[in-house]
């Protein structure tokens, strides 16, 4: 073990510069973000995901961004147990009936100011699943959405873009 | 002991049925199975419904062949197999959910998938019920879990949103202290009505589907899929498609595998391991974006062959990892099986017999952890892996530490076999046209979880009437509540993530 501790010493960490924050994703940002939930939050940032439905595949992206190569939490973003202790709800799936009330309350229980990120094609637009009659559809469909990260499913480079631009909107000061 | 196909012979066969025969029983057969089912080594694969028809799936355990059988449901009824084959009690209930077909004699009468909330009722029955817009959506609170009576027993409920960045489903403890005396699960959380959705569809627009039953298997259900499309349409793919198949398959299960492990040090509170070894998972998929143009490499096999030649760039990405990884995991390996605070957690926890794995006819790490050898790649087999040397790991302890050592030698199997496909890959096409005939089908592909099973009947015109895409969570759920018997809550994170049975792939 403590060749391997000290062969990543020397060789240096694996972890890759940031991606540019989406430029898409700032203008939708824009006008989500008022100045004193700014002034709030600062530059840091906590995610608390719900998969509403998914495939399973979104979270394996989202996971990867855990991984010394993303190594998210560099930037301030954690991603928390409980709705409580959320800033950001990143959702995933096509939102099924059956999870539409879990969905609605755990936004209720995460504290204000908050943003929802819909997360995968299936969260943007109910994606392949669209139409069934399982399904209540896109996220926006369920509660209100301030951020789409389209992928199916994302990449977790898209997913950092998306996560960059809302930190980037959020961190900035009001302009008065 | 008689064999499964001799014991169903002078019924009906059904013509186009392929690879394996369908049989029409009536209702005295289908008794009659029953009654065999008690002393015969029979394994129910799988259980689905269709309008007026039920299914099901056996393995014979010693010859290895395979046969459905079929019943006419005379008012709706069939007789349940649940008594004789415990893994049917979960797709009975989900078969009488969705296409109100009764299963007589099941005990359980409580609905599975169907939590009260879709529009309708048996929506995929010849007359789904509109559900009443007034009438009230059913509370979480309105499923009567199994009682636990006894002093100082208390209830733990968790989910459907857990904790973690994982799937919801909903876990009821009964404990008393910490020792869990009963866990029940609670699942369909995330039914996206797959089964109905794929009706009537073309082909390409069901193999999207079939691609999004589970997105950790994705490769293995759209070989499934495209087995079973293949096989009713008793066409074949070609042998370069077969190679980079099974190149994708055994890339898919090593970053799995890699992700499993790492995730269970990570719940026994070993950050490090997880560490690299989502590291490694991490150049899996970005060789795999490289040579097959996605991550996950979702809807690249599809119904025929494969989306895309490997290019010569791709094969020396796929080459480069393969190459890098094995030392690398060798070492963490050896951390793994060198730190007792990590052993202690895992050796002895989570426990399941080999009776149990048996009766379920669980695969996957979960059944070859626990002493059952089968592997849909050795039986029944298919291309390329007859002319690949490789190895199935079986072990005899059950515990959470057999799964983790199944996972390991899976991937120095896996990383093996990527040589070989790699070294032995011919040259030719990749993909062949598909006849728009009518036909049915089936497959069993082995996918990192265990035997996938997928059955599907086409329409002349290149669509998919029904389709039944039976992931392995399906037999491997149930054993999950055992394993945890007697064990304290604390480990159930950990045993969950040993199992790693997926959500999306048993909701449908
Ligand atoms: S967007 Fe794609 S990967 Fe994500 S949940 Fe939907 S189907 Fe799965």
């Amino acid at each position: 073990m403590w060749s391997l501790f000290a062969r990543s010493l020397l060789r240096g960490p694996l972890t890759e510069r940031a991606p540019k924050p989406d430029p898409d994703a700032l203008a939708e940002l824009a006008c989500a973000v008022d100045g004193a939930a700014r002034a709030r939050l600062g530059r840091s940032l906590s995610i608390r995901q719900v998969d509403a439905g998914s495939c399973n595949g979104c979270e394996l992206e989202i996971h990867a961004l855990n991984n010394p190569y993303y190594d998210i939490e560099r930037f301030g973003f954690r991603f928390v147990a409980s709705p409580r202790h959320a800033d950001v709800l990143l959702v995933t799936g096509p939102v099924t009936h059956n999870m539409a009330e879990a969905l609605v309350r755990t936004w209720r229980a995460t504290p204000d100011p908050k943003w929802v990120i819909a997360a995968g094609d299936c969260a943007c637009t109910g994606g392949v699943f669209a139409g069934s009659y399982a399904c209540v559809g896109p996220v926006a469909n369920a509660i209100p959405v301030d951020l789409h990260i389209k992928g199916c499913p994302p990449t977790p480079r898209a997913l950092l873009e998306g996560l960059l631009a809302l930190l980037e909107t959020a961190a900035k000061r009001p302009g008065r | 002991m008689a064999e499964l196909i001799q014991a169903l012979n002078g019924y009906p066969l059904v013509t186009r049925h392929r690879p394996w025969p369908r049989v029409e029983l009536d209702e005295h057969g289908w008794h009659g199975l029953i009654d065999r089912l008690k002393t015969e080594y029979w394994e129910l694969l799988a259980l689905w419904g269709e309008r007026e028809t039920v299914h099901a799936a056996l393995r014979d355990d010693g010859a290895g062949t395979i046969a459905v059988v079929s019943l006419a449901c005379r008012d709706g009824v069939f007789a349940s197999l649940s008594k004789v084959r415990p893994g049917a009690i979960r797709m009975e209930r989900a078969t009488r959910d969705l296409f109100g077909l009764t299963p007589e004699g099941l005990d359980d009468a409580r609905p599975w998938l169907d939590h009260g909330r879709w529009p309708m009722r048996r929506p995929l029955s010849r007359d789904p019920e509109p559900r009443a817009l007034d009438e009230p959506a059913a509370r979480a609170t309105d499923y009567p879990f199994l009682p636990v009576e006894g002093e100082g027993i208390h209830q733990i409920p968790v989910g459907p949103v857990h904790a973690g960045i994982i799937e919801p489903g909903h876990f009821r403890f009964h404990a008393n202290g910490e020792t869990v005396v009963r866990l029940e699960e609670r699942l369909g959380y995330v039914h996206k009505g797959i089964e109905k959705l794929i009706e009537g569809r073309p082909i390409a627009e069901a193999a999207k589907l079939a691609a999004r039953v589970s997105g950790d298997s994705t490769v293995a259900h759209s070989l499934a899929f495209s087995r079973a499309v293949e096989a009713a349409l008793g066409v074949s793919a070609p042998p370069r498609a077969d190679f980079l198949r099974a190149l994708m398959a055994e890339l898919e299960r090593i970053a799995n595998h890699l992700g499993d492990f790492g995730a269970i040090c990570n719940d026994a509170a070993f950050t490090m391991i997880q560490a690299w070894a989502s590291a490694m998972r991490e150049e899996i998929l970005r060789a795999a974006a490289e040579a097959f143009g996605h991550r996950l490499m979702m809807d690249c096999i599809v119904p025929g062959g494969v989306a895309r030649d490997l290019s010569g760039a791709g094969a020396a990405a796929i080459q480069r990892v393969v190459h890098e990884i094995p030392r690398r995991f060798d070492r963490l390996v050896a951390i793994y099986d060198a730190k007792p605070s990590l052993l202690d957690r895992t050796i002895g926890t989570g426990a399941i017999g080999g009776h149990l794995v048996h009766r379920f006819a669980a695969g996957g790490f979960v059944g070859r952890g626990a002493g059952r050898s089968y592997d849909a790649r050795q039986s029944p087999g298919y291309p390329p892996y007859g002319s690949l040397e490789f190895e199935v790991p079986v072990l005899p302890e059950g515990d959470v530490n057999a799964r983790v050592w199944i996972r390991i030698r899976e991937v120095r199997e896996s990383l093996r076999l990527i040589g070989q496909i790699l070294e032995r890959m011919p040259d030719g096409p990749v993909s062949v046209l598909l006849p728009a005939e009518a036909g049915e089908g089936a497959a069993l592909v082995e996918g990192f979880r265990g035997e996938i099973f997928t059955w599907v009947r086409l329409a002349a015109g290149g669509t998919v009437d029904r389709c039944f895409p039976r992931d392995p969570s399906w037999l491997q759920w149930p054993l999950l509540e055992a394993a945890i018997e007697g064990n304290i809550v604390a480990d159930f994170p950990l045993c969950n993530k040993s199992f790693n049975c997926s959500y999306s792939g048993h909701d449908l």
